[in-house]
């Protein structure tokens, strides 16, 4: 199986790097995070905005099947340099985890390859870990259920 | 697919995480696994395929037999809770890559 993408999450650190090495010019790596529309596509979610430029700000929104928020997000860009960098905030909203700083930085591999490194600053290291287990306690919260049910019928 | 080859999407499957309990303590044939459900035999075969694909599973071939087994290192892996946050995110890069490589510059 491919792992393009690393999660480098120091122990008592309260921040983290992702890695992913991409076929694609810088320029159109750059380009997935500039434009909304793109944005919207591979994140999965919706933005009610997202003005990608110093001094902008985004929102994210997902709604479940009947309407309900699933999911909100909003931060602020406070530095955009084209196919350089973007530093941003990021808040998950009715999490609390708090507010994160990132700083990501694209760079040219070749005329066709480009690395993207995001580095996430949180405000302590135990809010760090709760946004780390949050996908783990889902996907385990899920499986547990119904795991309880199927052990229950086999005995 | 992608769910396929996705390990922590795999184990999030009650079927397959209770294949995965069956052959903790013992490797076993297709047959003697679907012995254990009311499942039908090639929906079993068929989360066995997807457990071997995803590296969960390791088929050894003992004569005519082929006796499934767990794969501890790939269970040591998806154990690793930093796992599914970086499945996340090489969902949304994967999307991101196909996207961007089928982009048509015209709409700028």
């Amino acid at each position: 199986m491919e792992r393009k993408t690393k999660v480098n999450a120091e122990e008592g650190k309260r921040d983290l790097i992702i890695m992913r090495e991409f076929d694609l010019p810088v320029a159109l790596l750059f380009m997935a995070y500039e434009k909304p529309e793109i944005v919207e596509q591979w994140m999965g979610t919706k933005a009610l905005k997202y003005d990608a430029q110093k001094h902008g700000s985004y929102q994210f929104q997902t709604k479940g099947p009947n309407g309900d928020v699933v999911f909100s997000a909003n931060g602020t860009f406070h530095d955009v340099v084209p196919n350089e960098r973007i530093v941003r905030t990021f808040e998950m909203e009715n999490a609390g985890f708090g507010v994160q700083i990132e700083f990501l930085e694209f760079e040219a591999l070749t005329e066709n390859s480009s690395r993207l490194v995001t580095h996430v600053v949180y405000k302590s290291g135990e809010l760090r870990d709760a946004n780390l287990k949050l996908p783990f306690a889902w996907g385990i919260n899920m499986a547990h259920d119904r795991l309880e049910e199927i052990v229950g019928k086999l005995r | 697919m992608n769910l396929r080859r996705d390990p922590f999407q795999a184990i999030a499957d009650p079927t397959r995480r209770a294949i995965l309990l069956l052959l903790a303590s013992q490797s076993m044939t297709a047959g003697a696994i679907a012995a254990n459900f009311d499942t039908a035999r090639p929906t079993v075969s068929k989360h066995l395929q997807i457990l071997t694909e995803c590296e969960l599973l390791k088929q050894e071939q003992n004569g005519r037999e082929v006796h499934y087994s767990l794969n501890g290192q790939k269970m040591k892996e998806i154990a690793d809770f930093i796992e599914p946050f970086r499945m996340i995110w090489e969902d949304r890069f994967n999307k991101l890559e196909e996207i961007m490589k089928n982009y048509k510059p015209t709409n700028k």
